[in-house]
């Protein structure tokens, strides 16, 4: 929310810092830890509280036991039987779930990505009635996550269901296509301050060799603005991936549900006794969603400082 | 937009840096015939698609005017013609061209749900209340019936066709006709029969075999069959798939009076509470039909005293954690963020890749996960870290609060951590310089200096990170799912609810009666909040000015 142009902040390099030159001193142990020794007992102990929940997880997943109660001795044996029941039981059919997650987010995101990329173009390229009122619309509209009406979206869906019964309760599209009505929004906004860095002098060169709108579009600007169009795509995805609240009033039918909504179905139906098997789903579900964010970190910062918050 | 600025100089860029106007130059003019060529492919996809657009729509009117669904079918219509204009027409329309897609999207599943919401807030939808009066009247009539004592006894058959299933029924007449729950009876041509003249079979129907039927018991004796198109005259019901008898209703509703009349005279009228009631309101008729009943939700919230004080309890709740969740990831994030800013620390890049992790971790499982850990029978923190304590962490009010602040204190702060670092590092190291010339001490540089600075860009980020606690379902229901519940309502509501959880337990919970008017209700009680904060948030930040 509260996209903001003005906001002074850079995405985070870690070379940003820039080394000063210190004079050498003989090395002092008072004075190292006057300076950097208590910055390194901090650090230690906030990433000991950051990592330890994960490394809890990783063990739980490796210990087959299987209960909560087993879990506590961390890493006591190591053994993947738990990530071999998860593919096996069929009544946690996690495989489905994985997938399900997966197809959902990655059209979500990438129709978001279209959407936004077509309205942030109208609104950076083309002057028109209604523009700075739609922009400030926008950033309004997303104040109200689309989740506070999920009694309105439950009663529309099964009411579309009625005429056409593959957008209505229990489909995948249909959640799909609720996911689309938050489209625009923050991901325009973010999108719309990049689109207005690249030159207008880039569309009129094109337009002069005869292109139409649609070419600048596809062709020319779209190309330009890729890094903004990964960020939003991501960020739309790691959102997809964890939405609970739409997905799991609108997937009741246990091979049509997502990570989240399936997850969860099963580790509060005998929270203790499903736990290993639930930490290996979690451990499989988290990594790529880690990986991706510890790799492009330094982009969905800068997305995220300017847009949106987690 | 701050983050990566700087126009970016691509080969288009550079290609059309040097070029002059006229379209003389050989390479120009095959680059005009080329967007020449795939200006026609543009043209023929947009037909199509458009063609593919407007026969779904057609689709779509058709299907809504068999339901008669008036409404939706002309906003259809409307809509369809408005894109159709809209890209059928020159580059006045242009940006509609590109915004269509998009709003229509927002206009049907974020703004349209907001109106729908307030409406149904003004309903008793819910359960027992989710349809007509008409409806309700045929469902009451239905299941009020009870055998005939003198019912004479109709052989039948079990028939299937398309996953439907029929009754094929002989009278004791020697009749044959055949019908199913939606279908009354009708008479059946040239029936095959057994040797007794039962009818067991009928062309373009399957006959159910004995282990067909044994494994359809269930869906076989719910059906009733109609006997004639008129409800009063009852229904046929079999309890063993072989001999039927005639069921009718014990109540009989008249339809001059609008009231319903049970075999001991006792009169069921409508109370204009969507439902049939004695005169007396001590006995009702299941199931009611949805009407408007005005304010009644929101004064429900508001005074019913199962509700008013857990709704209040909920909502200050609510604030106490969306505030305690930002100033306290906002004081670790900034806190970590100034130690681990220091030129010359070693190892600074590692410990800022694993103190940001949990940001990367999904929300829902960190919920799961910290609720495993805080399990106060056999949970990590009272097992080992506790020695075998009995810390009531997620069960005792207080003790559930604070635990649910500490779980998303740590999944929040890596957030705060990243912008702080990032406005931290956009600060000039100049203003460090200028004030320790000037003789301040590193406290008074940071309190006067840097800090105010740093404020100045994420306070609107701090607005946004309360909206967005706000209304933080994943972390709460996750973790608690609200509990603690409250003793003093029969409501599922607890010490940990924010609003949002407790729009969504009283909407779609499993223990009670669903209430989607009530929660819409509530839904629209915390739309006005946030709207009232944001107002006054964006008022004080003037974030919304440099729009042009």
């Amino acid at each position: 929310m509260t996209t903001h142009t003005e906001i002074p902040i850079v995405p985070i390099v870690p070379d940003a810092d820039r080394p000063r030159h210190y004079a050498k001193r003989p090395f002092r142990l008072s004075r190292w830890v006057r300076d950097a020794g208590w910055r390194h007992l901090i650090a230690i102990i906030a990433v000991i509280f950051a990592v330890f929940p994960l490394l809890y997880v990783v063990s739980a997943s490796l210990n087959p036991a299987g209960s909560l109660v087993g879990s506590n001795q961390l890493f006591a044996t190591i053994n993947f039987a738990n990530y071999f029941a998860l593919f096996t039981n069929p009544e946690q059919p996690y495989a489905l779930w994985f997938v399900n997650s997966l197809v959902i987010s990655l059209i979500t995101s990438l129709a978001t990505v279209f959407l936004g990329a077509m309205a942030a173009y109208a609104f950076s390229r083309m002057r028109f009635l209604g523009r700075r009122i739609g922009l400030l619309a926008l950033i309004l509209i997303q104040m109200f996550p689309q989740f506070l009406a999920v009694v309105a979206l439950f009663l529309l869906l099964s009411a579309i269901g009625e005429v056409v019964p593959a957008l209505g309760l229990g489909t995948q599209l249909g959640l799909i296509f609720v996911y689309l009505g938050g489209a625009l929004g923050v991901n325009t906004y973010l999108m719309y301050g990049f689109f207005s860095t690249v030159p207008i002098s880039i569309d009129e060169a094109a337009k002069i060799d005869g292109a139409s709108h649609a070419q600048i579009f596809f062709g020319i600007i779209l190309r330009l603005v890729a890094p903004i169009l990964a960020v939003v795509g991501l960020l739309s995805f790691i959102a997809t991936t964890g939405e609970y609240v739409l997905a799991s009033i609108m997937l009741t039918d246990p091979t049509r549900q997502t990570l989240a909504v399936g997850l969860y179905s099963f580790v509060s139906q005998a929270f203790s006794n499903n736990w290993s098997i639930f930490a290996a789903g979690a451990v499989l579900a988290a990594i790529p969603v880690m990986i991706v964010f510890l790799l492009l970190q330094k982009y969905i910062v800068g997305g995220l400082t300017a847009g949106s918050v987690k | 937009m701050a983050t990566s600025a700087s126009p970016q100089k691509s080969p288009v860029d550079r290609e059309l840096a040097g070029r002059s106007v006229m379209t003389t130059d050989p390479h120009q003019l095959r680059a005009a015939a080329g967007f020449r060529r795939s200006g026609l492919v543009a043209v023929i996809s947009k037909i199509l698609l458009l063609g593919l657009f407007d026969a779904f729509s057609l689709s779509l009117i058709f299907a809504m005017a068999g339901l008669h669904l008036w409404v939706p079918l002309i906003a259809t219509i409307v809509i369809t013609l408005l894109i159709n204009w809209i890209y059928l027409g020159k580059s006045k329309r242009l940006p509609g061209k590109y915004l269509t897609p998009g709003v229509v999207f927002l206009l049907v599943f974020q703004i349209f749900v907001v109106f729908f919401s307030g409406y149904i807030a003004f309903t008793n939808y819910g359960d027992g209340h989710n349809s007509t009066k008409a409806d309700a009247i045929g469902a009451i009539t239905v299941a009020a019936q009870k055998r005939v004592p003198d019912s004479p006894t109709y052989a039948v058959a079990i028939l299937q066709k398309d996953g439907k299933f029929f009754f094929l029924v002989t009278d004791p007449a020697g009749k044959v006709s055949v019908g199913s729950s939606t279908d009354p009876l009708t008479a059946a041509s040239n029936p095959q029969r057994d040797g007794t003249g039962q009818a067991n079979g009928l062309a373009g129907y399957d006959t159910l075999t004995l282990d067909q039927v044994l494994a359809a018991q269930e869906a076989i004796t719910a059906i009733a069959v109609p006997l004639t198109a008129n409800p009063a005259d009852g229904t046929l019901r079999t309890d063993d798939a072989s001999s039927a008898y005639l069921y009718t209703s014990d109540l009989s509703y008249d339809r001059r009076a609008d009231t319903f009349t049970n075999g001991s005279g006792v009169v069921y009228r409508d109370d204009g509470k969507g439902e049939f009631a004695t005169a007396d309101g001590t006995k009702k008729l299941s199931p009611g039909w949805k009407i408007d009943v005005g304010f009644e939700n929101f004064a429900k919230a508001f005074t019913n005293p199962q509700l008013s004080g857990p709704l209040l309890r909920v909502a200050i709740w609510t604030f106490v954690f969306a505030l305690a969740s930002v100033a306290l990831t906002f004081a670790l994030g900034l806190f970590l963020a100034l130690v681990l800013n220091h030129p010359t620390l070693r190892g600074k890049k590692i410990y800022r890749v694993l103190v940001v992790l949990p940001y990367a971790f999904p929300v829902y499982l960190s919920g799961l996960v910290w609720a495993g850990l805080l399990n106060p029978q056999f949970g990590f923190v009272n097992q080992v870290l506790f020695g075998g304590a009995q810390i009531p962490w997620l069960t005792a009010p207080l003790l559930a609060q604070f635990s649910v602040i500490l779980v998303n204190v740590w999944l929040g702060y890596p957030y705060m951590f990243l912008v702080c670092t990032g406005a931290l590092q956009s600060l000039p190291e100049e203003l460090n310089e200028a004030a320790r010339v000037d003789g301040a001490s590193p406290w008074r540089a940071l309190r006067s200096i840097k800090l105010p600075l740093l404020l100045v860009s994420i306070a609107p980020l701090l607005i946004a990170s309360f909206a967005f606690n706000f209304n933080n379902f994943n972390v709460i229901y996750m973790l608690t799912r609200g509990w603690p519940r409250f003793s003093d309502t029969t409501f599922d509501i607890g010490s940990t609810d924010l609003l949002i959880t407790m729009v969504y337990k009283v909407a779609f919970g499993s223990g009670g009666a669903r209430d989607y008017g009530l929660a819409s209700a509530l839904s629209i009680v915390i739309f006005l909040l946030i709207a009232t904060i944001s107002v006054i948030a964006f008022r004080r930040t003037k974030a919304l000015e440099d729009i042009n």
